[in-house]
């Protein structure tokens, strides 16, 4: 897969190309350029701290980078918001549940597949009666393994099913790539492992940027993995060459345990 | 249209700003120290109003109906904020808004109950009544200079007291970083209590200066409330600086606005018609002012982030 | 969900039994009442929709409320007087006929709605609550010193405005015409909580960035919501103003907006019948404590104050329990 997805007539999904954000003194993103090709999972890594939020902000449209720029699909999309980064087809998970807490499971499903559909939103039909959204919703909840809690109240949920429906909403937009932001955050040995393999099968869908600590993951699936360190990314490559890379191990895993 | 009336003008509407700006400085103190908004301010101006109206009936002293004003405000103020405020501080906007208003309809009616429907009068002592010839030649009330002056030392000593003095450094530090300070031992909710009353102080200042030139009267605080917060939405919620350049801001603009733009549309059209449509048009003149102020900067003059 | 739906059932036939029976017992002033409470239930009704769906705490909306007062008086007003309102593109005389004086009505607050809200939605939180109040407080000085219409004296109709197929002089048929409006309101109430523009609005509400990642834009969903709520208290305003033949600066006072926030708080934010249940009640202090004290506001504030203090759900939180799930 690595080869192809690299070789060179293919279009990246998602090129950033020397992406500079500063807060005061402090230069969150330094100088970043990444890229993103069908087919593959490009893991983005780096100690607490190293800026990958703030990466991850101005490549979903939520913070504007002081410089550089952000290619979608081919089309340069530095300047737009989220919302019309959304609908070209970038399909992002939070980190920290952003889920509408006081909706059912199948609430928030259906709330992605609305948004993705295109169609007007309507004022009189009972959405939740929408059988094209339905399936959608359902689809996506049935592939996360969370259709049997489609009717509970998402603020019942147990940490690792707010983590499933996440990845079940960011399904219904049906995106171009995905951008997720710590999955595995919080779910235990056999939910991450569970969850290592949807993700192994799904980047055949869709590309994905994915941002996680939990390294057995990261060198289980990511065809490629960028190290980020003081907001720069200091090396970029399969999982082989960053586990030999010296400045990496230096910086990166010589002094952060990971947990 | 004279000089001397444009500047008589100006220093009216700088009066009446530097009133806005003791009203403002508490509700944008509390809303950047606790998150609050306090829609009772108003009350507290009320408050401090009538304490001095009955002190000065009492005493027929100006000053101890002052001094009287600032306590009665202050003591109303701490009293509010131990047994109600402070339990809003975790709320949602719309819980402090209810509470706040509830606190309006409390003090609004009991105010009236003890003092009746009719207004009281707050006399301006002899020796600040009468006109006094500044230089140019123009004869302006001593009073209301008296009030400029006294706002402008009042703002001065609040600028001091919150870049100098102890209490200002953990009143910033309260802005910042509420645990943090809870964790450097300073007693946080004693700190809210004294910059809950010292705004409820400054308010009930206000209310009694102003009590002398208007009438004191129920409901007096709230057409002051509403204008306060048009100054601190323009000078952006929680920085005093914002408030004091907002509260000069709408005080001129009210002021010359209200003089001066019907007899501009004078010029333009026949009487009767110029002053009827400028007096409508100047009464919405602050309220346009802060609309273009949000279009340009969502957040106010000197506000961080919405 | 079930238990709701019967109480809601309940509340709505006693709101339509009680001036039946005053009709029966010869009582007009209940019947007038209980018009009271339709009418400011339906402004509940539409601030509901922003606050309870929307989550936008408008302390502003005696503008509206105040906008369709001011349309029925002023459209009323040149009708009776015979001077014309305009006399091009043609001759308009004004209207003493309710469905064109609820139009203008719905068009004027949603106008005005639209503009207040396209200002005030680019900011959030306090400076929203602010500029919503700022800017009713704006049209309230306006009708002050705009003498054309009365100033701060008001306007006053001599004649109830007409409906046609009915005598809106008589009590229990103008108490038809508003509760017929109320029942409307709160249909298509539940029917946007349940659509697909309500789902989204309900979500921008909780989580804003999801709202975004899934493609949909926020101000939007506000915007629209603001424009209906807005158009429904509009609506309300022209029927309060026709029930007391007068229209008044008061109306558009930011009392009147705290007045209209308290029937939705009192019965409960965000449930449908919350208005209804908060209007009933506010109605049914003023009538009893307004009979025992003067001062009976101080109650009011009390209950008000321990409410949100201690019982956040309103009355009916307090009766029910908390919300379900929209279905």
């Amino acid at each position: 897969m690595t080869d192809t997805s690299l070789s060179p007539p293919m279009q990246p999904v998602l090129r950033v190309e020397h992406l500079s954000k500063s807060f005061g003194a402090l230069k969150a993103s330094n100088d970043v350029s990444l890229d993103l090709y069908p087919g593959e999972i490009h893991a983005l890594i780096g100690p607490n701290g190293a800026g990958k939020s703030t990466l991850i902000k101005q490549i979903s449209g939520g913070l504007q980078p002081d410089m550089g720029r952000i290619e979608l699909l081919g089309h340069d999309v530095t300047a737009l918001d989220t919302v019309a980064r959304a609908r070209m087809g970038l399909g992002r998970t939070f980190q920290i549940s952003s889920l509408a807490m006081e909706f059912s499971v199948l609430q928030n499903a259906v709330l992605g597949a609305l948004g993705a559909c295109g169609k007007s939103l309507g004022f009189f039909r009972n959405v939740m009666k929408d059988k094209a959204l339905l399936e959608v919703a359902e689809e996506a909840l049935s592939r996360v393994g969370l259709l049997q809690a489609a009717q509970q109240r998402t603020a019942d949920l147990s940490h690792g099913q707010r983590r499933q429906l996440e990845v079940a909403v960011a399904l219904t937009l049906k995106p171009r790539l995905f951008l997720m932001d710590e999955p595995m955050a919080g779910l235990g040995a056999s939910g991450s492992k569970e969850l290592t393999g949807f993700l192994d099968q799904l980047r055949y869908e869709a590309p994905i940027l994915l941002v996680e600590h939990d390294m057995d993951a990261v060198f289980a699936l990511a065809d490629r993995i960028s190290v980020l360190v003081y907001g720069a990314v200091i090396a970029t490559g399969t999982a082989d060459e960053i586990r030999n890379h010296p400045e990496v191990r230096r910086a990166y895993l010589g002094e952060e345990d990971e947990t | 249209m004279s000089l001397i009336l444009i500047l008589e003008q100006i220093l009216n509407g700088l009066q009446f700003g530097v009133m806005l700006f003791l009203m403002a400085a508490g509700l944008t103190l509390v809303f950047g120290v606790m998150g609050l908004i306090n829609l009772a301010h108003g009350a507290l101006y009320m408050v401090g109003a009538f304490a001095a109206a009955a002190v000065a009936g009492l005493t027929g002293s100006f000053v101890l109906a002052l001094i009287a004003s600032l306590a009665a405000a202050a003591a109303a103020g701490a009293l509010v904020e131990v047994t109600v405020i402070r339990r809003l501080y975790d709320r949602d906007h719309l819980d402090q808004v209810l509470a706040t208003f509830a606190l309006i309809l409390i003090f609004s009616e009991g105010t009236r109950w003890i003092f009746g429907s009719f207004p009281l009068f707050l006399d301006v002592p002899d020796y600040l009544s009468g006109p006094v010839t500044l230089p140019g030649g123009i004869k302006y009330p001593l009073y209301r200079l008296a009030i400029i002056v006294i706002g402008l030392v009042v703002g001065a000593g609040l600028f001091w007291l919150i870049a100098r003095t102890r209490i200002g450094i953990q009143i910033r530090a309260g802005e910042a970083d509420r645990e943090m300070i809870a964790a450097l031992g300073v007693d946080i909710s004693k700190l809210y209590t004294l910059v809950f009353a010292l705004g409820a102080a400054l308010a009930g200042l206000a209310g009694a200066l102003v009590g002398a030139i208007q009438s004191v009267q129920v409901g007096m605080g709230e057409p002051v409330l509403i204008l306060a917060f048009v100054v601190i939405v323009i000078g952006g919620i929680g920085s005093i600086k914002g408030a004091l350049v907002g509260a000069l801001l709408v005080g001129l603009t009210d002021t010359l606005g209200g003089i001066f733009l019907p007899r501009l549309f004078t010029l333009m059209m026949e009487p009767a018609q110029a002053a009827s449509l400028g007096a409508s048009l100047a009464s919405m003149l602050i309220y346009i002012l802060m609309a273009a102020v949000l279009l340009v900067r969502p957040s106010g003059l000197f506000g961080g982030s919405a | 969900m079930g238990r709701e739906r019967l109480f809601n059932l309940a509340v709505i036939l006693a709101l339509l039994a009680v001036p039946l029976l005053a009709l029966a017992l010869d009582e007009p002033f209940v019947i007038t009442l209980a018009t009271k409470v339709a009418i400011l239930a339906l402004a509940g009704v539409g601030l509901n929709i922003a606050l309870g769906l929307g989550g936008l705490v408008s302390l502003g909306h005696a503008a509206f409320f105040g906008i369709g007062g001011y349309a029925m008086g002023i459209l009323a007003a040149h009708a009776q007087n015979y001077e014309p309102l305009f006399s091009w593109p043609f001759l308009f005389e004004g209207s003493n006929q309710m469905p064109l004086i609820w139009l203008v009505a719905v068009l004027a607050s949603a106008a005005a709605a639209l503009v207040i809200g396209a200002l005030s939605l680019r900011t959030s939180g306090v400076y929203f609550i602010m500029i919503t109040l700022a800017f009713g407080q704006m049209l309230y000085y306006f009708a002050i010193s705009w003498s054309a219409y009365g100033g701060e004296d008001g306007l006053s109709i001599w004649v109830r405005n007409e409906m046609p197929g009915l005598n809106t002089l008589i009590p229990i048929q103008f108490f038809g015409v508003c509760f017929a409006l109320l029942c409307g309101a709160l249909l298509f109430s539940a029917r946007l909580a349940g659509s697909g523009f309500g789902l989204a609005l309900s979500a921008a509400r909780q989580t804003e960035e999801r709202v975004e990642t899934v493609g949909l834009q926020p101000f939007k969903l506000r915007l629209v919501a603001f424009v209906i709520s807005g158009a429904i208290t509009g609506l309300a305003g022209a029927l309060f103003a026709d029930l007391n033949r007068f229209v008044s600066p008061t109306m558009l006072s930011w009392h009147t907006s705290g007045e209209i926030m308290i029937f939705v708080i009192l019965g409960g934010v965000g449930r449908l019948y919350g208005p209804v249940v908060g209007a009933a009640v506010y109605i049914l202090l003023e009538h009893l404590l307004g009979g025992i004290s003067e001062y009976w506001q101080i109650f009011l504030g009390l209950l008000l104050l321990g409410m949100v203090l201690f019982a956040r759900g309103g009355l009916i939180g307090a009766l029910l329990g908390r919300e379900v799930a929209h279905d």
